[in-house]
């Protein structure tokens, strides 16, 4: 099957879309496996309703993948799609403003009944209506060839009807030069236990590719980036990360992971992994509500775990008084939040940025704690270790600030070697037990240069102490009503976060010029991100760079405490604009902090920045 | 944990022994005190070692509690006590964990932690401290203050009917329920050394008098002869000459001792358990049968975080998720957003 297919060195936009119950995601993420696997870099985009099953055909119902795949380094997932499937007219209709002008469109024809057509409020068949310049349409009628295909099978009709993803996949493999064997084999295990769905599956793949080769649907192939040994062989998702990322934190550290956890939408796939992996020093617990979700873990980090909890924006407002009792308390705990778009219910599985403030500022009384954001799905993996080093190392609970694109897209990942990761060093409070003379009193409040205080788990002879949210007495840890006590205390709160920010890597930045030969407004303009923004930013900069633009990029790690160098950064730009899926949170900071005139870009439509509106951006600022 | 030489050697023996350095801060005359003393004792008389017993609390007079016991001690948010012993227990297993609450803490904010930590059985022992008032607050009606109680929140007097604790914990799930009163030292005593000894989620719920907002809450009239103390194998005989039976709906009546067939008190029972927390609606509605003090229910069942064990497989520390993970590819070990690509490109 080697028909020659142009070579493009570049990239691809594919966007399947079809009913919640058609498979697209299933179909979404094969293809995009695929293309890891041959050396593409990915980026992908799972976007769903958060209706389970809203009525099949209804556009309510319509769920869409979308991914670009490419030789050389994918930022985002793709502006508009080169190539849209689409499984009926709801999901023509939601989805073709994402084709690209001259794009290629594929339906199956035999979804376009007239029902179909009324559900999808249409009043005319659409394809008709589409002019041939802004798109090339392909109708094929999925449903009658793959059922023509199986009619010596004794399978049910609705079964093989089932099968029309895979038709659509084949189509998809054969338009990009794809190579048939993983899938196939994928198919074959995948189906083991129902070999009447393995036949089915495979046959429809292998109709519609040879569908899509009797028609010579040729789109082009995106070829590998020379090949070497650094390259992928696995693609992972924000949330894949996160979990495994977490299960590395605690062995790096010795310690016994307690995951506290309530389902919420878009963090339950942590607790679905996490509670795969359950060993005996990983312990899952779904607990009965946010508040006993992050109670739990602050109770195993108190007895020596690594006491972790996930939520999402709703669940994290639960959580605030607890969070304002790990800070009081002084224990290790990390917090992720996959953010989504609010307020309140929101739009459960929709991406936004909107919980900056929450997690910065969120809590009663003065209660900072640090909080750092991954701006990849890949790097949740290292921001998650990261989060824990900093809590159990400078006894603090950590906020991770992930969102729902992070969380369900996909890119390439290479598999760290854990045994080089730097070690994470608990540290725990000696026993103080000297036969008879037991007086020494523990002191639970001492802190060592770093203000960390010792971490005194129950089992340890003689340091029992009682500490809780009350005010506590420097040093001794008793509870302590005194005004002057309580200025030292929140001091010293205060700048054992701030002290943070000397051993972390809290920024990177890339510009026209390196960070190191700033001068003051040698710059035109300054873009600064945070959390998954990173993508479309770096795209657009990268572009801006090559276009010789006198353009930065900033991208913040740590949102708090914010990195030494950032006001040189910031100082050494004419303008700043920070892209954010919020109304100005991280801008308003940064203006607050460092006096600098930053503006914002907002977006708060659920989904993530294209580099195009990026891009736009930066033209209509500095051309 | 290898207890150590020393250990063995120091091992306290005394109620001072376990009296912390923090000065008592509860008002003269409550009920506390006495059962603050009578948990020092517990802990002297089974030889605890203090490092291994930990007591939670939420907030509220009774959730003082750790600061004054010498072993460690968590005072934590209103209501969630149960959640983070939840948590301690599946960290350490090892630990004894005590949880200090009260009607308010326990009952009213807290009371969903406290059915789930009975219902799964999680191997902690919760002293419920009721004096049917708000304390800390400064007096306003509890969800255990009876009906038509006038407090400083319901001055036309309380409306809301009062929760039944043991009757709660009994139907949650709770493998241990007992009650008893502050003032009965032995009661304590048999109680607290019962729930120490219990393997399992154990409630007990303390019969606390607040002499300052709710004084003589349990004084009801001729409250002796209604007291009725449970004690397993033994008929339960009322004023000397009645005994408690059921009828043969399950109804509970005081019959003349002498040719009844008795109820024999069986802690394992969870169904007699029922009735008899049930018998005068939580000690305010029937007075006409008698206040149940003691242990109603014990049994053994297994434990919370024997389940999440048994699911556990041995863990094979980072080389095991290494393998899991696939070899480190280079030696970026990196997302590729990390690798210098940006710069190449640039170049």
């Amino acid at each position: 099957m080697t028909t020659a297919l142009p070579q493009r060195d570049d990239s691809a936009v594919v966007r399947f879309c079809g009913d919640s119950g058609d498979g697209i995601q299933l179909v979404g993420n094969r293809f995009s496996h695929e293309a890891v696997r041959s050396g593409n870099d990915v980026a992908t985009f799972p976007d769903f309703p958060a209706e389970i099953r809203a009525p099949a055909g209804s556009t309510a119902g319509v769920s869409a993948f979308q991914l670009q795949f490419g030789t050389d380094r994918v930022y985002t997932h793709g502006d508009q799609a080169d190539v849209l499937v689409a499984m009926n007219p709801a999901a023509l209709k939601t989805n073709f403003a994402r084709l690209k002008d001259g794009g290629v469109l594929i339906v199956d024809s035999d979804a376009f009944t007239r029902k179909a057509l009324a559900q999808a409020k249409y009043d005319d068949d659409p394809l008709k209506a589409i002019n041939a310049s802004r798109a090339r349409v392909i109708p094929i009628s999925m449903s009658a060839l793959i059922l023509e295909a199986m009619r010596e099978s004794d399978a049910k009709r609705r079964d093989i009807l089932r099968s029309r993803n895979f038709f659509a996949l084949g189509v998809v493999y054969f338009m990009f030069g794809r190579d048939c064997d993983d899938i196939i084999e994928w198919i074959n295990t995948k189906f083991v236990s129902d070999p009447l769905a393995m036949t089915i599956n495979r046959q429809a793949f292998m109709t519609g590719y040879a569908y899509a080769e009797t028609l010579e649907l040729i789109a082009w192939k995106v070829p590998a980036a020379v090949q070497d040994n650094s390259t992928p062989q696995r693609t992972i998702t924000g949330n894949e990360a996160l979990s495994l990322g977490l299960i590395a934190a605690a062995r790096l550290a010795d310690l016994d992971l307690v995951f506290g956890c309530y389902p919420i939408t878009p963090a339950s796939d942590i607790l679905h992994s996490l509670a795969r992996e359950r060993d005996d020093d990983i312990v899952t617990f779904q607990a009965e509500d946010e508040i006993a979700a992050i109670t739990s873990a602050i109770g195993a980090s108190y007895a020596g775990a690594l006491g972790v909890t996930a939520t999402s924006g709703p669940g994290m407002a639960l959580k605030s008084e607890a969070l304002g009792l790990a800070v009081s308390l002084e224990l290790p705990l990390v917090v992720i939040n996959v953010q989504r778009a609010g307020p309140s219910t929101g739009m459960p599985t929709r991406t936004e940025q909107s919980d900056l403030d929450m997690a910065l500022f969120g809590r009663s009384g003065e209660a900072p704690l640090p909080v750092i954001a991954p701006r990849s799905p890949a790097d949740c993996f290292h921001a998650v270790i990261e989060a824990a080093r900093i809590a159990i190392e400078r006894m603090t609970p950590v906020i991770l600030l992930s969102d729902a694109a992070l969380a369900n897209g996909a890119e390439p990942w290479c598999p760290p070697d854990l045994a080089a990761l730097q070690p994470i060093r608990p540290g725990f409070a000696k026993s103080q037990l000297n036969g008879e003379n037991n007086n020494t009193a523990f002191h639970p409040y001492a802190r060592d240069d770093r203000l960390v205080r010792p971490w005194a788990i129950p089992g340890t002879e003689g340091a029992q102490h009682c500490i809780g949210g009350l005010e506590k007495s420097a040093i001794d840890g008793a509870i302590s009503y005194d005004g002057d006590n309580h200025q030292v205390m929140t001091d010293m709160r205060l700048d054992k976060i701030n002290r943070i920010r000397h051993d972390v890597r809290s920024f990177d930045f890339l510009g026209h010029q390196n960070e190191k030969d700033l001068t003051a407004r040698c710059g035109q303009l300054l873009l600064v991100s945070w959390g998954s923004t990173f993508g479309a930013v770096r795209r657009a900069v990268l572009e801006a760079i090559n276009r010789r633009l006198a353009i930065g990029h900033l991208h913040l790690s740590w949102l708090n405490p914010l990195g030494e160098g950032i006001e040189r950064i910031l100082n050494s730009f004419e303008k700043v604009i920070v892209p954010e899926h919020n109304q100005g949170q991280m801008t308003r900071r940064l203006r607050c902090e460092y006096l600098v005139d930053a503006k914002v870009l907002p977006l708060m439509k659920g989904r993530p920045f294209s580099h195009a509106e990026i891009t736009s951006t930066i033209r209509s600022t500095i051309g | 944990m290898e207890p150590s030489i020393q250990s063995v050697v120091a091992r306290p023996k005394t109620r001072k022994d376990y009296q912390s350095d923090q000065e008592v801060r509860w008002c003269p005359g409550c009920g506390d005190y006495a059962v603050l003393a009578q948990f020092q004792k517990m802990l002297a008389s089974i030889g605890a070692r203090k490092e291994d017993h930990v007591i939670v609390s939420g907030i509220g007079c009774s959730s003082r509690f750790p600061y004054y016991v010498d072993c460690y001690g968590l005072h934590s948010i209103h209501g969630r006590a149960p959640a983070i012993a939840t948590g301690i227990k599946l960290a350490n297993p090892r630990l004894t964990v005590w949880v200090v609450t009260g009607d308010g803490d326990g009952l009213s904010i807290g009371i969903g932690h406290l059915l789930h930590a009975l219902r799964r059985n999680v191997d902690i022992k919760i002293l419920l401290f009721n004096n049917r008032i708000y304390g800390l607050t400064k007096g306003q009606a509890s969800p255990t203050s009876p009906a038509g109680l006038t407090t400083r929140s319901t001055p036309a007097g309380n409306g809301d009917a009062p929760v039944n604790a043991i009757q709660l914990a009994i139907d949650s799930g709770a493998t241990f329920v007992a009650r008893v009163r502050d003032t009965d030292t032995s009661g304590l005593k048999e109680v607290l050394e019962g729930a120490a000894g219990h393997r399992g989620a154990a409630f007990v719920e303390i019969y606390q008098n607040c002499p300052v907002f709710n004084d003589g809450a349990f004084n009801k009239p001729n409250e002796t002869s209604f007291a009725l103390y449970l004690k397993a194998g033994q008929s339960l005989i009322v004023n000397d000459d009645e005994v408690l039976a059921f009828t043969s709906k399950g109804e509970p009546c005081l019959r003349a001792a002498r040719g009844s067939r008795k109820y024999v008190h069986d802690p394992a029972d969870r169904l007699n358990a029922r009735r008899l927390a049930n018998l005068d609606g939580g000690g305010l509605n029937d007075a006409s049968l008698p206040v149940p003090f003691g242990i109603l229910l014990k049994v053994d069942e297994t434990v919370h975080h024997d389940t999440v064990r048994r699911e556990r497989r041995k863990s094979g520390g980072l080389e095991a998720l290494q393998q899991r993970l696939g070899a480190p590819i280079g030696s970026q070990g990196e997302s590729k957003i990390e690798s210098d690509l940006d710069m190449r490109r640039i170049a």
